[in-house]
């Protein structure tokens, strides 16, 4: 009787478990995954626990699938290094039908050859954005026309990028009038980011520190994510994102399943709710990047940043998407980065 | 005693040694090695790209101005605040071993201590509050001083300097301390009733025997500030690019650990050399 009763709890118990899963998300700090309010919603409504890891780079998140494997259930990838994780057998194809939401993505985003290999979806498009520049208002009254502003005299040493070298690679193609993806005249980049190096304060990193140095004053303008924007001018932070004429560096984000993770169907139910308009609405109010979702955009108000920047189609013409970059020019950026940084 | 140890002295020797040794050989050696062994590896071992021995890393290294530039920085950064560090620590050492005495030199060592408690990545960040543009510093200097001022002191190499002393100077002042604490006081006083001056007593009594102590502490900020990374990063800024930062870029941002390995025996290689070339002076002192 009393070991029937144990047995019959333990049976329990498992069942439990099986049901509810601890499922382990791998994504930037503050970026969409770890909102306590949606957790909290997502565990009431399937029972899964979401724990939250973090990088700090793309690299630095390949590194962590590559070196644990199994401890991830849901990543965050830049759809540029979708191919690349996907070539290293890093993440599995994802199960589409178990994504209701999935049918609203925005057919471009849904059907994107950087996500989509042999008609299997390795990467549920989630949020895109532009790498642009923001300034800071008390510093600027009127937004600046050009990225030439960042070379002006006038704010030396009141600007920043951030320390990344195919950013500041692309970024350098922008301000040169050349093609991100396909940059013909290299040294014109190098010119242009060597004679960047004495207008800079220092680099930023993150989001975070970003933050911090536009709150302390230390910056004028500074290269910035539009999603970051939206959440920093939720904050309170003084500025405004600028789209000038030479266009912005466009990048697109995606939730994919790791391979080696155990949860998969657990990873499938959390990245749905990530995709869905309801959860995306609340998050635009605290600050989040443009949705991948059609639906999603449809339901925000009128005023918001992100149905503004959605709806201006001028503004997306001048927008290059980023491309997948090959080794050897991600080594040659990374060399002509450093070099630049060593001759400081 | 003679020079041949029986074979129950000879157990026992080993039993009292071993932890130490199969703890240098867990914590230091095994790591080391694989270092060494990733160093001159073409790829990642264990990944699933097929890999093989090669020297290019180390050719890396040496092919690309980058590194050199970088590492000559470094170098001159080390020098730099290991001079300030004795200049600074040396006499607060002799302070405090030979003039002050009870209480407060108890409370003076504890303030010395003191960074030890606190970790580092905090001191730094500390550092950054204070020095950055209308930060601690500058706000206290503006109140006390008529004129209006602006430091910027923030992502210079002074910054990495001032961080990088602060978290060093200790060394330099305990092994100090200890090597003229051993220096007799009846010494000094000798020298001083034969009518030497207090500079001749520096120059011809402590310095020389305490010579043990700043050598010590000497080698003890330079090897590690040849590859600091995290102040350079956090206080340098702009300028803050230094042969560590690159290090730590290959391990952490760029995924190239062989050729971080490489990187890192190279300094130890370089650190090793510059040992080496001042072994004499080292011995001549600490004899």
């Amino acid at each position: 009787m009393k070991l029937s009763l144990i047995a019959a709890t333990a049976l329990a118990f498992a069942a439990h478990a099986a049901a509810a899963d601890e499922i382990r998300v791998l994504n930037w700090q503050g970026y969409g995954t770890d909102i306590g309010w949606s957790l909290e919603a997502f565990e009431a409504a399937t029972g899964h626990k979401v724990v939250n890891e973090y990088f700090n780079s793309e690299q630095e998140m390949l590194t962590k699938l590559r070196t644990n494997p199994g401890a991830y259930d849901v990543v965050m990838i830049n759809a540029a290094f979708t191919a690349q994780a996907m070539a290293e057998d890093l993440i599995a194809p994802i199960d589409t039908a178990a994504i209701p939401n999935f049918a609203d993505i925005t057919p471009n985003f849904a059907g994107d050859s950087k996500l989509v290999h042999d008609g299997q979806v390795y990467g549920v498009p989630w949020t895109w954005g532009l790498t642009s520049i923001a300034v800071n208002t008390g510093a600027y009254p009127d937004p600046p026309a050009s990225l030439d502003t960042m070379w002006d005299p006038a704010h030396q040493g009141r600007v920043s990028i951030r320390d990344d070298a195919v950013e500041a690679v692309q970024f350098g193609a922008l301000a040169t009038g050349q093609d991100i993806n396909d940059i013909q005249d290299l040294d014109a980049v190098r010119d242009k980011l060597a004679s960047l190096m004495p207008q800079l304060r220092t680099f930023w990193g993150s989001e975070n520190d970003w933050n911090q140095y536009m709150a302390a004053g230390e910056f004028d303008v500074a290269t910035y994510w539009s999603g970051s924007a939206a959440r920093s001018i939720a904050q309170g932070l003084p500025i405004a994102f600028v789209v000038p004429a030479e266009g912005a560096i466009g990048w697109l984000d995606s939730l994919s399943i790791p391979e080696s993770s155990t949860r998969k169907e657990a990873a499938a139910q959390f990245i749905d709710w990530m995709i869905d308009p309801e959860f995306y609405v609340k998050w635009d109010l605290e600050g989040a990047p443009t949705s991948a979702n059609a639906k999603a955009i449809e339901a925000l108000p009128d005023t918001s940043f992100n149905k503004q920047v959605v709806a201006d189609p001028d503004l997306l013409a001048r927008v290059q998407f980023q491309a997948p970059l090959s080794d050897e020019d991600r080594e040659t950026y990374l060399k002509l980065w450093q070099a630049l940084k060593a001759a400081q | 005693m003679s020079g041949t140890l029986t074979r129950g002295e000879r157990r026992r020797l080993a039993t009292l040694l071993s932890p130490a040794y199969l703890w240098l050989t867990v914590a230091i050696f095994l790591p080391l090695s694989a270092m060494l062994f990733f160093s001159f590896a073409s790829e990642m071992p264990g990944g699933d790209t097929a890999w093989q021995l090669t020297l290019d890393n180390y050719r890396e290294v040496f092919a690309s101005p980058t590194y050199l530039i970088l590492l000559r920085k470094s170098l001159i950064l080390a020098s730099t605040v290991t001079l300030i560090c004795l200049a600074v620590g040396f006499p607060c050492a002799l302070v405090l071993a030979k003039s002050i005495r009870g209480r407060s030199r108890e409370a003076l060592f504890l303030l010395v201590i003191l960074p030890f408690w606190s970790n580092s990545l905090v001191r730094i960040f500390s550092w950054a509050i204070v020095l950055r543009g209308n930060g601690v510093l500058e706000l206290g200097l503006e109140a006390v001083l008529p004129f209006d001022i602006r430091l910027n002191l923030m992502f210079t190499t002074g910054a990495v300097i001032i961080g990088l002393v602060h978290s060093y100077l200790p060394y330099v002042i305990l092994t100090s301390y200890l090597a003229l604490q051993a220096i007799d006081d009846k010494l000094i006083d000798a020298a001083r009733s034969m009518g030497a001056s207090p500079l001749t007593i520096l120059r011809r009594l402590l310095i020389p025997l305490s010579a043990s102590g700043l050598i010590a502490g000497a080698v003890l900020v330079f090897v590690p500030i040849v590859g600091s990374f995290m102040e350079p990063r956090i206080l340098g800024g702009r300028v803050g690019t230094y042969y560590g930062t690159v290090i730590e870029d290959q391990f952490v941002a760029v995924y190239n650990w062989p050729l971080g390995a490489a990187l890192s025996f190279v300094l130890l290689a370089v650190v090793l050399v510059i040992l080496g070339l001042a072994a004499p002076a080292l011995r001549r002192g600490a004899a």
